[in-house]
């Protein structure tokens, strides 16, 4: 059982998120997005991925974080899912780690409310904590 | 061939697929003649093509391919043992239904073939005990056989009347060749010694190579109208789905260039990629068509359904079809199949009454059951109406209770509409006697999840005692279709044009009073009726009031630049006006379904790459419509000709037109008796004989103040209707008028103002306290006085207007 794990990871505020590389389709720059009116607002918009519509959803918002600062653009992590491709907004990737299944630990008590829902675990790593988000939650938290 | 009608067609290709491979099989069989499963796959096939002819009728055909199917039998239970002779006399049966088939293509019948001989053989050779006897005898019959057969088809050739005659005079000529190789053929066969080293070959000779020199000749006889077994082949669906996405992304890329072309000044180039539009635009085209099927396709074998489960059940029933053109995706006509002859199934099953119950409620013996299909707002609608018992909503309600699917205190807070639509709970059966024809257990659940699995929606209206309407809307998810792009906010949408009436584009003063601005109801005039006018952006929440827009007084929300663009739709039988920013073109476009996140949006119905590659909102039509709540609660059956029993009012919202009479009292007029609300100039009020006129619209229309008339005081000469009674108030000397009409005659109803138009559910009700007026009721929290408009035009006096009019045209 002592398999690992590849983690793609992406900055969020101050955390380090990741999602299980082999769900991530791929990582783009900021595209431009047009909003999506009456959605939640977790919904920024609907992006053009080589003609195929996908939606982005902001993980800031999934995680009742703050705002990103104006003028900042995300970057498209796009999952790929059973409902077609979906985007989430993030700050900026990170790099791919590898670790150990056995390491992954509860949440860290100082995340609250929603955002506790859609983390898995947390993983020690050496400098860091890196938080790992539970992709088909996310996806469906609509 | 265009007369040949599809049953015939299907009948052709199948059974030229399956003459195909029985070539191939007999050749297998004879090399290996205990082969039992390629005796059992060519006894099949056999089988299949008598079974058909003589369900058509070719009895020719029939008995030929009887005759070889009773061989086969015995091949098949092993009493015989297939050898070469067997086989032959097999191949000669098949170029013999070959030309049959042939024949059936060419002139519509198994033609003037003589077959007796085969069939004689193929019978002698079943009943024979011993395979090798009678080799010789056999293979000069195949020989004779082969030429009768070719005498079959040329004389079906020359026989076939004048109707096509192209195709027969194609053949004709090329008979020579035909008739040189058969001969050639058949003479040589009786002619070999019967030395048993020979005859093996022989029957092969005889019985298949006549066939390959004829098919040939057939063939290129009809080179220009291919046979139907060679005008059609078979693809696998996937093909074609990717074939529709991979033109789609085409279409995509053509508006792109489309978009930049458009400022190019090389010449070629402009036309190459006009060139490529036209071509893209053909091919987009019938990639779709490819994929698209008429419902009838589907539902043509519901009269007969409806005929066996009529007579099973001792009801008489009728069933209309209409739109049965309706086309619809092959993958979704596939997937609705099941559930429309459920949904039809059951209408007979629990909805139609027996006919002695339907004589007693005053229905014709025989109901009467109509599908519909049509397309509207970018979806297939299809309605399966009944006018039967219709669903009896506390029958539901305790049902439902009664199953555990819902408890006695959510019933009591749902509306009639939601009981009604308990049926589609899973587990959910209201038959009392369980039957063996809707049966229990599949119910309306089933039909519902499988409507909703290709993105569909069904919803159930009912009237008790009159009947059920049941509506399965279906999303176009694949379809590429034409659609207005419109500007809101700072976003490009796309509107599907099927449900687009008209564009109105209001100018100047116009655009600030073509729109009525009457409380957040604002309605445009279109054509003589009152359309309700729906904001985009408020219905978008795009104006958050940081457009300076209050909510209220419909006035403010006149856009800038003093233009305002309406969209007049048609959704659902009624028409409404959408205001937009600015309208841009129209444009075919992919329409791309919503990620399920955003599914629960009834305003978007998909989402659609443009030409310069951002993705636009498709809105839903009938979403929007609905959010606005345009759409009655309760819909009209989609019956039109049942006689509905009066339906109670008190239980419906009724649309009604609110209005301040001059002596400051509120009246209500209901909508569907209200033709237009006019602004008369005082000018063009004339008078005759104490009664005010207006020349309206080429007719004369009298005029009546409604204060004054409900003061009803007969006794006493109608005060003039239009006496302005605070000038002040007027705005260029004129007066409001609510034009009411019965269909026939028109009343002009003066009122101070038109205050507003609400739907209202008038539960809460006062007897009329006067003559004219049907009662009061409280709309929008004041009392308000629902007029009769039936007596105002009964008493504008039809035979005094009639006079009126003699008197004006002399005037």
């Amino acid at each position: 059982m002592a398999g690992t794990q590849q983690f793609c990871t992406f900055h969020l505020d101050r955390f380090l998120f990741g999602v299980e590389v082999l769900r991530v389709q791929e990582v783009i720059r900021s595209q431009e997005m047009t909003p999506v009116p009456l959605a939640p607002p977790v919904i920024r918009g609907l992006i053009n991925l080589r003609g195929q519509i996908v939606t982005a959803i902001d993980l800031r918002r999934c995680l009742e974080l703050s705002d990103r600062p104006a003028g900042k653009k995300p970057m498209n992590v796009v999952l790929r899912t059973d409902d077609g491709p979906v985007s989430l907004l993030v700050d900026e990737i990170g790099e791919v780690v590898e670790v150990s299944d056995e390491r992954l630990e509860e949440p860290p008590a100082t995340l609250r409310g929603a955002s506790r829902e859609l983390i898995r675990g947390a993983y020690q790593l050496d400098d860091r904590l890196l938080l790992v988000l539970d992709a088909d939650r996310t996806v469906n938290i609509v | 061939m265009s007369q040949i009608d599809e049953a015939v067609k299907e009948f052709l290709i199948e059974s030229h697929e399956n003459l195909g491979q029985l070539d191939v099989d007999l050749v297998a069989l004879e090399k290996d003649p205990t082969a039992t499963g390629t005796i059992a796959g060519i006894f099949r096939a056999v089988h299949t093509v008598k079974g058909s002819a003589g369900f058509l009728g070719y009895s020719k055909l029939e008995a030929v391919a009887h005759a070889g199917e009773g061989l086969l039998g015995r091949l098949r239970d092993g009493s015989l043992a297939a050898d070469s002779e067997i086989i032959g006399a097999l191949l000669s049966m098949l170029d013999a239904v070959r030309e049959m088939l042939a024949s059936v293509e060419a002139a519509g019948h198994d033609g003037g073939g003589e077959y007796s001989e085969l069939i004689e053989r193929l019978t002698r050779l079943r009943e024979s005990a011993v395979a090798a006897q009678a080799g010789r005898s056999g293979s000069l019959a195949t020989g004779r056989a082969a030429s009768h057969a070719a005498a079959g088809i040329a004389q079906a050739a020359n026989s076939t009347p004048a109707t096509a005659a192209p195709r027969v005079a194609t053949p004709a000529g090329e008979k020579p060749f035909v008739s040189k190789t058969k001969p050639g053929s058949s003479v040589v066969t009786p002619r070999s010694p019967g030395s048993s080293t020979v005859v093996p070959n022989l029957p092969l000779t005889s019985g298949s190579e006549p066939s390959r020199t004829l098919s040939p000749a057939a063939k290129d006889s009809a080179a220009l109208p291919a046979p139907v077994s060679d005008s059609r082949i078979r693809i696998d669906i996937k093909v074609l789905d990717k074939l529709v996405n991979l033109v789609s992304e085409l279409v995509l890329a053509r508006n792109q260039i489309q978009q930049n072309i458009a400022a190019e000044s090389d010449t070629a180039l402009v036309n190459a990629g006009r060139q490529l539009n036209l071509i893209t635009s053909e091919l987009q085209e019938e990639v779709m068509r490819t994929r698209m099927q008429p419902i009838g396709n589907v539902w043509n074998t519901l009269p007969r359904v409806v005929r066996d489960l009529g007579v099973a059940c001792g009801k008489q029933v009728r069933i209309e079809l209409e739109g049965g053109e309706t086309e619809l995706d092959k993958t979704i006509l596939e997937s609705i199949k099941d559930p429309l002859t459920h949904m039809v199934r059951n209408a007979i099953d629990h909805g139609i009454e027996f006919p002695g119950a339907r004589a007693a409620s005053g229905k014709p013996a025989e109901g009467r059951i109509l599908l519909r299909a049509f397309h509207e707002g970018g979806l297939v609608n299809i309605e399966i109406s009944d006018d039967g018992a219709g669903i009896d909503p506390e029958r539901v309600a305790r049902k439902a209770i009664d199953r555990g699917l819902v408890t006695p205190e959510q019933v009591a807070l749902m509306g009639e509409q939601t009981v009604t639509g308990l049926i589609f709970l899973p587990g959910f059966s209201t038959a009392e006697r369980v039957t063996n024809l809707s049966g229990r257990g599949v119910g309306m659940d089933v039909v519902k999840i499988n409507v909703e699995r290709i993105g569909g929606i069904v919803d159930v209206q009912s009237k008790l005692g009159a009947g059920t309407t049941i509506r399965v809307r279906i999303p176009l998810t694949l379809a590429i279709i034409k659609a207005l792009i419109v500007t809101c906010g700072s976003e490009q949408y796309a509107i599907p044009q099927n449900s687009m009436v008209e564009l109105v584009r209001l100018e100047g003063d116009r655009a600030r009073r073509g729109i009525e601005p009457l409380h957040g109801a604002p309605v445009y005039r279109f054509r003589g009726k009152l359309v309700p006018i729906v904001y985009l952006r408020r219905m978008l929440g795009l104006d958050d009031g940081r457009d300076g827009l209050p909510g209220s007084g419909g006035a403010a929300t006149a856009p800038r630049d003093d233009v305002t663009n309406i969209i007049v739709l048609h959704v659902d039988g009624r028409h409404f006006g959408l205001v937009v920013d600015r309208i841009n073109d129209t444009q075919e476009i992919v329409v791309k379904p919503l990620a399920r996140q955003l599914r629960g949006l009834s305003c978007f119905a998909g989402a659609t790459i443009m030409g310069n590659g951002t993705v636009s909102l498709i809105l839903d039509v009938l979403g929007l419509a609905d959010s606005a709540h345009l759409l009655p609660t309760v819909r009209e059956s989609a019956l039109p000709e049942a006689e509905l029993p009066a339906v109670d009012e008190s239980q419906d919202r009724q649309a009604v037109v609110v209005v301040e009479t001059t002596d400051h009292g509120r009246a209500a007029i209901p909508l569907s008796s209200v033709a237009r609300l006019e602004e008369i100039p005082r000018s063009r009020i004339e008078r005759v004989h104490d009664q005010e006129l207006v020349q309206y619209r080429g007719q004369i229309l009298p005029l009546i103040n409604v204060a004054a008339f409900l003061a009803a005081r007969r006794d006493r000469p109608q005060p003039a209707a239009t006496e302005p009674t605070d000038p002040a108030d007027r705005t260029n000397g004129s007066v409001h008028v609510v034009v009411c009409s019965d269909g026939e005659r028109s009343v002009g109803l003066v009122v101070d103002r038109i205050i507003d138009i609400a739907e209202e559910s008038l539960a809460v009700r006062g007897p009329a306290g006067r003559d004219s007026v049907l009662f009061t009721a409280v709309i929008q929290d004041h009392v308000t006085e629902l007029l009769d408009v039936g007596q105002f035009i009964a008493r504008s006096n039809p035979c005094e207007s009639a006079a009126l009019v003699a008197a004006a045209a002399e005037a």
